[in-house]
């Protein structure tokens, strides 16, 4: 049996070390962007100066031959699911019986005039992160477009490089439609700190220039010259490949609990998969590295020989806003919700906050951090067994997982003791 | 920006100032500077004949280095002349034993008693030829040569001329006592130009970091030139690595260097500087300067800060002040926190038979050595990981956290520098173990052959390779080419002695939190020590590793609070945490 990879990101390199370690079946992973799988979170260090591009790589070169994982850097042009070929953008092909595609996601493109100019570009792949050097040579002044998680990146990485950074949101703090209100403060509060310049509210009407950009034109008719533009408004299944098969798709490739797509033999896993039936808590579509890789483990065993459904469990995620790390456990929403209550804490000197959340009976269903680490067993064990907000905070403690002698959370059991 | 260049600028013309003090100093010898430094006033006599013409001189180092160095070897060469075999005696010996008549009578006869040195020294080392068969004259000729050579080298040099750890002693002890120059009449001066300005330059760029808003900072790790293996950090290497190689074997050519340090050498001990206090000198002073640097990088770190507070409270004061106040108090120079076989000479007899000249104060010393190596290393090894002693406490270890920090990222993270690493450390610390017992062996039976070896050249081997070659030229010079952990990792036998507890017996492990590990790869690129974090955390397994110094950087560097160095009981060490398949 041959099983055919596309894409050789966290979600499809997961599946092929799952196949492996259950089969022997031939193994091919397609991918144009790089030879090898490397960690896509960590292109902004390379940038920045903290590693080079080797080290994102979590596996030696030797790896894929030791585990006859046969890796083909190429760009999958067409797939012809009736005959079950793959064919490569350099004119050769590759016969599969299981095909699994992990074409991940690709930058939503802004509709607006002066974006095809020289200095305007996303952020997504290796590539981008090349030509965002190149285009970031000597240069004084950027704007970043967009509040999300790569905007920020982005302002973080030209900052780095002593460039004057303007993020341009079309909300009116960061991140508001994941955040709630008091935590996207505080991290838009952050940003600010490290002279990024945040203008809320507002969108952009035009990019100009006449070969380069030279300036960016806002929603309210100002004009802010720069040198570079990046476009940071988010992301989307990149499903090109699959567009003109008889393939059933929505935004993302659609799936269903086995992760399979409507073609026999075809599973979708990652970014681009689009699940028909979405797990409670979930999102149809979560372009984040621990859904991709859940995915991966599940289509695994499915193709393995034993079909199981995905379950990805409770809700997590993380990231980091400059020095601010962001932890986040099960359901917080970004507003106030009838029956929800919320326990918020926060000390704005030290750039800390906690959020705790309850349902309607009081059991805790979930938890915001900012500036500090949280275990995740004990998060999850306390949202499973369902403990109320009191037993949580008397137990509160047991979640600290920052470093030794770091005592934040000490410091809140102290502030409570008060109030 | 302006501000760092006049910083970097202090440090290099303070480091240049410090490098051409050797070239600024000359060299006038005296006849009482013979006297002072050989015992044997006849080989005093003979020396100050030959270097008559140099006497009263103003020199260079070079140049005084190289006439002592003739007139060495010429007193030698006369000596051997006068007390080896004469053409006669060979003559004679050749005879016998071409003619089977090769025994101890006959070679008596040959030497009679007016050469009874001759004569013993010849039986000595040439006895268990007799009654050998010798086809031809050239055979018994080579024989004859052979027995000369060493008799002339381990019999007649260290009887009666200068044998070569004499020669290095004498050459040093002339270069300290006829230097002259600036650096002997102005001390202070010099050391405020050239170590005053490298502490202001460093100091200096230390702060600038306090622009930045505390948090990782790693920015332009890899496209710096002097951390990134391009010519600056070629350079710095090849400084230490000379600086090392001067320090061990040529100590000679750094007199100016250590009679600079004189007065603070005088106000400690009440002695006279030598090499080895001017190398504490200016190690106590990188940990010092460059801990302060690394407290205000890691500033929003309290581990980090505790940490770096001691490794530079230890260093500063037990491997440096007290050691020296105790001489003054004329007890025995002692480290308190320097733990066999790291200190692998510490049951040399000259170790032992002054600690036991010590009274009950060296007595002590001698058993909290023994206790710290056999019951302090498990047992706190045990509670808290190695780290309780290599990344708080050591002093290699505290000059790779403070001096070292730069370069951190330089360590090998591959499977291949692994297995090297297991097979270097751990014949180390076998080598050190059996070099231990021998050295015991004849401190007890005095008998100098173990096991068909001479215990003292073990010894010797292992100061010279282990000791001086890999911990001090090896262990510090290739910081800025292979990372600031390369001796603790592939050398330290202390540190492959509390790597087995570490990782056999302890409760210490560095915790991955759930499933977050998003395989980046910065705690492996920061990790010293050359571990490949990322491999355990991105599937979801603690960190248990022989090697691991807990350093706790990995944990510092991380982005999502993946990494939590704990001592906990250990039921689940090993144990994937279930988060990730």
């Amino acid at each position: 049996m041959r099983i055919v990879i596309i894409g050789n990101g966290i979600a499809g390199i997961t599946a092929a070390r799952h196949i492996r370690k259950q089969s022997d079946a031939e193994i091919v992973i397609i991918s144009g962007e790089s030879k090898y799988f490397f960690s896509r979170t960590a292109l902004m260090y390379v940038y920045m100066g903290h590693m080079k591009f080797e080290h994102t790589q979590p596996y030696e070169n030797w790896f894929w031959k030791k585990n006859k994982l046969n890796l083909v850097q190429d760009w999958a042009e067409t797939i012809m699911p009736d005959q079950k070929i793959v064919s490569l953008a350099s004119g050769g092909s590759v016969t599969y019986d299981k095909l699994i595609l992990a074409t991940g996601s690709k930058p939503v493109r802004l509709d607006i005039p002066g974006t095809d100019l020289a200095g305007v570009q996303s952020l997504y792949s290796k590539q981008d992160l090349e030509l965002m050097e190149a285009n970031t040579k000597s240069i004084k002044r950027a704007v970043v477009v967009g509040g999300g998680l790569i905007g920020v990146e982005m302002a973080e990485m030209l900052h780095s490089r002593s460039i004057d950074v303007t993020m341009v949101i079309r909300e009116s703090s960061f991140w508001d439609i994941v955040l709630p209100k008091e935590e996207s403060e505080m991290v838009t509060r952050h940003i600010q700190s490290r002279h990024v310049k945040v203008i809320t509210d507002t969108t952009v009407a035009a990019i100009e220039g006449s070969d380069r950009v030279e300036a960016i034109k806002l929603s309210n008719g100002e004009l802010i010259e720069t040198d570079f533009v990046g476009i940071t408004i988010g992301v989307q299944p990149s499903i090109d490949l699959v567009r003109e098969l008889p393939i059933d798709t929505n935004r993302g490739i659609l799936v269903d609990k086995y992760l399979q797509t409507s073609h026999q033999d075809i599973y979708a896993i990652g970014d681009c998969a689009e699940l028909r039936d979405v797990p409670e808590g979930r999102k149809a579509i979560e372009a984040i590295w621990y859904s991709g890789r859940k995915m991966g483990e599940t289509v695994a065993v499915t193709i393995t020989g034993e079909p199981t459904a995905y379950q990805p469990g409770l809700w997590f995620n993380s990231a980091k806003f400059f020095d601010l790390e962001y932890q986040t456990y099960g359901f917080v929403p970004n507003h106030d919700e009838a029956g929800v209550s919320q326990y918020y804490w926060e000390d704005r000197t030290e750039e800390i906050a906690l959020r705790i959340v309850t349902d309607t009976n009081g059991k805790v269903v979930g938890f915001n951090a900012l500036g500090l680490r949280l275990n995740q067993q004990v998060c999850e064990d306390w949202i499973v067994q369902g403990i109320s907000l009191n037993a949580a905070l008397q137990r509160i403690r047991e979640i600290d997982f920052d470093p030794e002698f770091t005592g934040r959370l000490g410091k809140l059991v102290k502030t409570e003791a008060v109030s | 920006m302006r501000r760092s260049l006049i910083y970097n600028a202090l440090v290099i013309i303070g480091l240049l100032i410090f490098l051409i003090t050797p070239i600024l100093s000359r060299y006038e010898l005296q006849p009482n500077h013979l006297y002072d430094a050989i015992e044997n006033e006849a080989v005093a006599a003979d020396l100050e004949n030959r270097l008559h013409s140099f006497m009263g001189q103003s020199a260079s180092g070079l140049s005084l280095q190289i006439n002592v160095r003739n007139a060495i070897d010429d007193t030698n060469d006369a000596t051997i002349a006068r007390y080896s075999l004469n053409e006669e005696q060979q003559r004679l010996l050749v005879n016998l034993m071409i003619e089977n008549k090769f025994n101890q009578e006959n070679v008596d006869k040959i030497f009679g008693e007016e050469n009874e040195f001759q004569r013993q020294s010849f039986t000595d080392y040439g006895n268990w030829l007799y009654g050998r068969p010798f086809v031809s004259r050239e055979a018994a000729e080579t024989a004859v040569d052979q027995v000369m050579e060493n008799i002339e080298k381990f019999e007649i040099t260290t009887k009666y001329g200068i044998d070569r750890y004499e020669r290095k002693s004498i050459q040093y002890q002339l270069a300290i006592s006829s230097i002259r120059g600036p650096a002997v009449d102005q001390p202070w001066l010099f050391m405020l130009l050239s170590y005053g300005l490298m502490i202001i330059g460093a100091l200096g760029l230390a702060f600038e970091k306090l622009k930045r808003p505390a948090g990782v900072n790693n920015d332009g790790v890899f496209t710096h030139p002097a951390t990134s293996r391009k010519w600056l950090g070629i350079l710095i290497g090849t400084i230490l690595i000379t600086f090392y190689i001067v320090l061990y074997f040529f100590p000679h050519f750094m007199a100016s260097w250590i009679v600079m340090v004189n007065p603070i050498s005088y106000a400690l001990s009440g002695h006279p500087a030598g090499q080895f206090f001017l190398y504490g000198f200016l190690y106590t002073l990188a940990v010092l300067v460059m801990g302060v640097r690394m407290l205000i990088k890691y500033r929003f770190s309290r581990y980090q800060t505790y940490r770096t507070i001691s490794v530079m409270f230890f260093q500063m004061a037990f491997a440096f002040l007290i050691p020296e106040i105790l001489v003054r108090l004329n007890q025995p120079y002692f480290d308190f926190k320097n733990i066999w076989p790291l200190d692998y000479d510490f049951f040399f007899d000259f170790e032992l038979n002054k600690l036991l000249a010590g009274g009950n104060l060296g007595v002590f010393m001698l058993v909290w050595g023994i206790l710290l190596a056999a019951i302090g290393v498990p047992v706190l090894t045990h509670f808290y990981g190695k780290r309780w002693y290599c990344s708080w406490v050591c002093g290699c270890g505290g000059l790779a956290e403070t001096a070292g920090d730069p370069f951190r990222h330089l360590s090998d993270k591959s499977v291949r520098a692994w297995t090297i690493e297991q097979g270097l450390i751990y014949s180390v610390l076998v080598f050190a173990i059996v070099m231990t017992a021998g050295v015991l062996y004849t401190y007890f039976t005095g008998n100098a052959t173990v096991l068909g070896m001479n215990s003292f050249k073990v010894r010797e081997v292992y100061g010279v390779f282990i000791g001086a070659g890999f911990a001090g030229v090896i262990g510090t010079g290739f910081y800025p080419l292979m990372g600031n952990r390369v001796w603790c990792r592939f050398g330290c036998p202390l540190a492959a002695y509390l790597g087995i507890v570490q990782r056999f017996k302890s409760r210490f492990r560095i915790t991955t939190n759930g499933g977050q590990c998003i395989s980046c790869g910065n705690c492996s690129t920061y990790c010293e020590m050359g571990i490949d974090v990322r491999s355990y955390a991105q599937r979801g397994e603690n960190i248990v590793r022989a090697s691991c110094v807990g350093c706790g950087i990995c944990a510092t560097v991380c982005p999502r609070g993946v990494l939590k160095l704990e001592n906990k009981a250990d039921a689940q060490r090993f144990e994937p945490n279930g988060f990730i398949k």
